[in-house]
């Protein structure tokens, strides 16, 4: 049992910065078609900027509809072309493709793949002490499948019949039949197999992270010693792996009734007057599929951000988090109650009382994980010396997100009142508050405290700051005038409400939720400079610019494909001794072990030195310097 | 250069298995999530009535027979490579491969014999079912078929013994799964026709 505590600094300083310049393979290898997680990270993390992107502009178009509904669009004329009608007005049918394109692509794009795939990619073998993913091969398969199911929905947006138009949920029969409307015809068919090779990408991706996690783990890196981060990432994955069969499924079923003539999902049916010849399906039975993966789905957009923020907020608190067992049994919790409470998405289909008082119930259960994982952010922060890093501006806003929107949750989750709210504005802000903006903030807060390991140079902190006041009062402005549109009962997804007598008195606040939207989405280009900035021409980044403990901040500046250059470190504490009582500094990293650490270490730590010394597992080392 | 001694606790090392494998056990995982996906949405399907009832095609019993037996032959190969036994290796994964041949065609022949019955794939959904569980069984059923002909070439290049088990391990395990998910579907079908 000889314990070799090998400090190889010398060879360190060879490799330092330099492994990035003479990697091995060429262009091709080493920045495309890479076998590397961290290069696969950024792959991701670039792809889910650029969806992100097209995603918001076309909610602040659909938002010019809503806010100015009188307004003159025909500027809009050299982007949209024949989507922009005479008289200078968005398109009906067009605005239906861009409310449906928006939740696919924010949904799917950008927070499963722009967030699971960037920092569960990034973060797993770093924090767990791995060379690299379980296979290289399947992670770097997985972008590609995810790049090809991309390039596939962008062509998707370019057709003249325009791309899928029947909500992000894709209900049939309106998606079933491209009789419907003309979005229901190629552009669901696209939109089908776009989302069947992004299925497959997410798989491979899942395999990989969970494999990795429970595999490749580093000597002494126990399940209690990884960071909140790795425990977020392996349940959003093992969600993933379960719940995403279940919706290829229903896009399989989906895909047979399209285009072989099936009656899975399809039955008496008349299109002027005439009766289809499909006969004894269920619409029912797509949602009862589709939700099944939906639900969970939600889950894994806001784990990893959950995730991300827990070990933000505790570095810049410079405490341990609090309660760091109650937060993985409420990560756990959470993923087993996301997949029995699908059914309160259908309160309103018919479903019977009974089923739907049981689906509440279940549902209101979900509060309670959540107020834990609340509770114990903020008791972190409680006394703790707060850094006011961008990154953990952003964190402290997604608990504000993650609460405000939780809340509204506890109200939709009963299913009498579901009744009034279902399918109204009222659903809209609170899953945009709840999951859509937090586990956005969650993924920016991400992207500004990892960006130092990630391109070795630091981002500009003050625009960092401009970025996040803006974006924070935006969303706000944005989603919380919204409950009050959805509590009158305007319905989501109509293309206009000025028909309606009793909503015109809403005209000026849907006016400020759209400015507040076009303010929301110039804010992003801000980050945006700053990103792209910050990669070339950034203030170069100290090997651990946040004094973090994770097993991250102990590799090279820029670390080479192998992250390591010597041996792999051992780990052995948890990573949030930060603010130890006694400790020299207020951060004591993995990779210390306690026997250097007398002057912090409580009993039952001394206790575990002195067992091992009895043990004569011990070894006697020999330390250069 | 000066020297000190420190005294340093043994780290525990993490609980971990081959990589691959543990892969493959997830892969399995996700693929049984799928055909529980299909045949729960069987049973909502069933509640709702307009429901055509048919018997199952008896060559359904044949193929069940026949890939139960190729399970046994798998496991046969799978102790033969244990056993460094590699000329007993090649024959039983060609024995095999040569069953999982037989199913499919054998599954080929159950969808001639609802064509018969005047069960087709477009239709009432009992029907379409039926034929979604046998062809999507039967495309997983190729690609072990596919993987079982790679471990037969790695057999042939002496890739395969005692030292290395991995990869028919997994292939082992694949099998077993498809087997058991096909012994699952019959009775599945059986029982809720």
């Amino acid at each position: 049992m000889a314990t070799v505590d090998i400090h190889k600094q010398a060879d360190v300083h060879h490799h330092d910065d330099h492994d990035h310049e003479h990697g091995h393979g060429n262009f091709w290898t080493n920045y495309i078609f890479s076998q590397d997680h961290k290069v696969i990270a950024k792959q991701f993390l670039i792809t889910g900027m650029f969806w992100a992107l097209i995603g918001g502009t076309m909610s602040v178009l659909f938002r010019l509809q809503l806010g100015f509904p009188d307004a003159d669009l025909g500027w809009l004329r050299p982007f949209l072309g024949e989507w922009i009608t005479p008289q200078g007005k968005i398109d009906t049918e067009f605005y239906l493709a861009l409310v449906t394109m928006h939740g696919t692509i924010m949904v799917f794009f950008v927070l499963t793949a722009g967030l699971s795939g960037t920092f569960s990619n990034f973060l797993i073998p770093l924090q767990v002490g791995a060379r690299d993913m379980a296979s290289g091969f399947m992670n770097m398969l997985s972008y590609w499948f995810f790049f090809l199911s991309g390039v596939i929905m962008f062509i998707s947006i370019f057709l003249s019949t325009g791309p899928a138009s029947g909500g992000w949920t894709v209900y049939p029969p309106l998606s079933a039949l491209p009789q419907a409307m003309s979005g229901s015809g190629l552009g669901m068919t696209l939109w089908l197999v776009a989302m069947a090779l992004f299925i497959v990408s997410s798989l491979l991706g899942g395999i990989n992270y969970i494999t990795t996690v429970i595999n490749l783990r580093t000597k002494g890196m126990s399940f209690s010693r990884l960071p909140l981060t790795i425990w977020a990432f392996f349940f959003t994955a093992i969600i993933g792996l379960l719940s995403f069969p279940v919706l290829f499924a229903a896009a399989l079923l989906l895909i047979f009734d399209r285009s072989f003539g099936t009656s899975f999902y399809l039955s008496d049916i008349y299109i002027n007057g005439e009766a289809l010849p499909n006969e004894g399906g269920s619409p029912i039975l797509f949602q009862h599929l589709f939700w099944f993966l939906g639900h969970p789905e939600v889950y894994i957009v806001i784990l990893p951000s959950l995730g991300i923020t827990s070990e933000i907020i505790a570095t810049n608190s410079r405490k341990p988090i609090f309660g760091y067992k109650a937060m993985v049994g409420s990560l756990l919790f959470i993923t087993i109650l996301s997949f029995v409470v699908w059914a309160h998405h259908m309160f309103v289909t018919g479903m019977n009382p009974f089923l739907g008082s049981i689906f509440t119930l279940l549902t209101l259960i979900i509060a309670v994980p959540s107020a834990v994982k609340i509770f114990n952010y903020v008791t972190t922060l409680w006394k703790g010396n707060i850094i006011f890093t961008s990154a953990m501006l952003f964190s402290i806003g997604l608990v504000s997100f993650f609460l405000s929107g939780g809340i509204t949750g506890i109200f939709l989750g009963n299913s009498a009142v579901d009744i009034q709210l279902h399918d109204t504005y009222f659903v809209v802000a609170h899953f945009h508050l709840v999951m859509g903006a937090a586990s956005f903030f969650g993924m920016l807060a991400g992207v500004y405290h990892w960006f130092p390991k990630m391109f070795g140079r630091m981002m500009d902190e003050r625009l960092g700051k401009i970025h996040f006041w803006f974006s924070f009062v935006g969303v706000y402005l944005v989603f919380f005038p919204m409950h009050y549109i959805g509590i009158a009962g305007f319905p989501r997804r109509y293309y206009s409400w000025t028909n309606f007598e009793t909503f015109n008195s809403f005209a000026d606040l849907n006016m400020l939720v759209s400015v507040a939207a076009i303010l929301t989405l110039s804010a992003q280009f801000i980050f945006i400079f700053n990103f792209f900035y910050s990669m070339f021409r950034g203030k170069q980044a100290p090997a651990n610019p946040w004094k973090a403990n994770s097993l991250e901040w102990t590799t090279p500046r820029n670390p080479g494909h192998g992250n390591w250059p010597g041996e792999i470190p051992t780990v052995y504490r948890w990573p949030y001794d930060y603010s130890k009582p006694g400790a020299k500094d207020d951060y004591i990293p993995q990779t210390v072990p306690y026997s250097e650490t007398p002057e912090s270490n409580l009993p039952h730590e001394n206790d575990l030195i002195k067992l091992e010394m009895e043990d004569n597992n011990a070894i006697v080392v020999d330390k250069k310097h | 250069m000066t020297t000190e001694f420190k005294i340093v606790e043994e780290p525990k090392k993490p609980l971990a298995m081959h990589p691959k494998k543990f892969a493959m056990w997830l892969f399995v995982a996700s693929v049984g999530m799928l055909f529980a996906a299909l045949t729960s949405a069987y049973i909502v399907r069933q509640a709702e009535g307009n429901w055509l009832y048919f018997n199952l095609p008896a060559t359904l019993y044949w193929t069940t027979a026949v890939i139960l037996v190729s399970s046994v032959t798998m496991q046969m190969a799978y102790w033969a490579a244990k056993n460094d036994q590699l000329e007993r290796v090649k024959s039983l994964v060609v024995i095999t491969t040569g069953l999982g041949v037989v199913f499919l065609v054998g599954q080929l022949v159950a969808w001639k014999d609802l064509v018969a019955q005047n069960v087709y794939f477009v239709g009432n959904p009992s029907g379409s079912f039926l034929y979604v569980l046998t062809g999507l069984h039967g495309l997983h059923i190729v690609s072990a078929l596919v993987y079982l002909i790679i471990v037969l070439v790695s057999a042939y290049r002496f890739k395969i013994h005692s030292k290395s088990l991995a990869q028919i391990e997994m292939c082992t395990t694949y099998w077993h799964f498809l087997g058991g998910l096909w012994l699952y579907l019959f009775i599945f079908l059986l029982l809720n026709r």
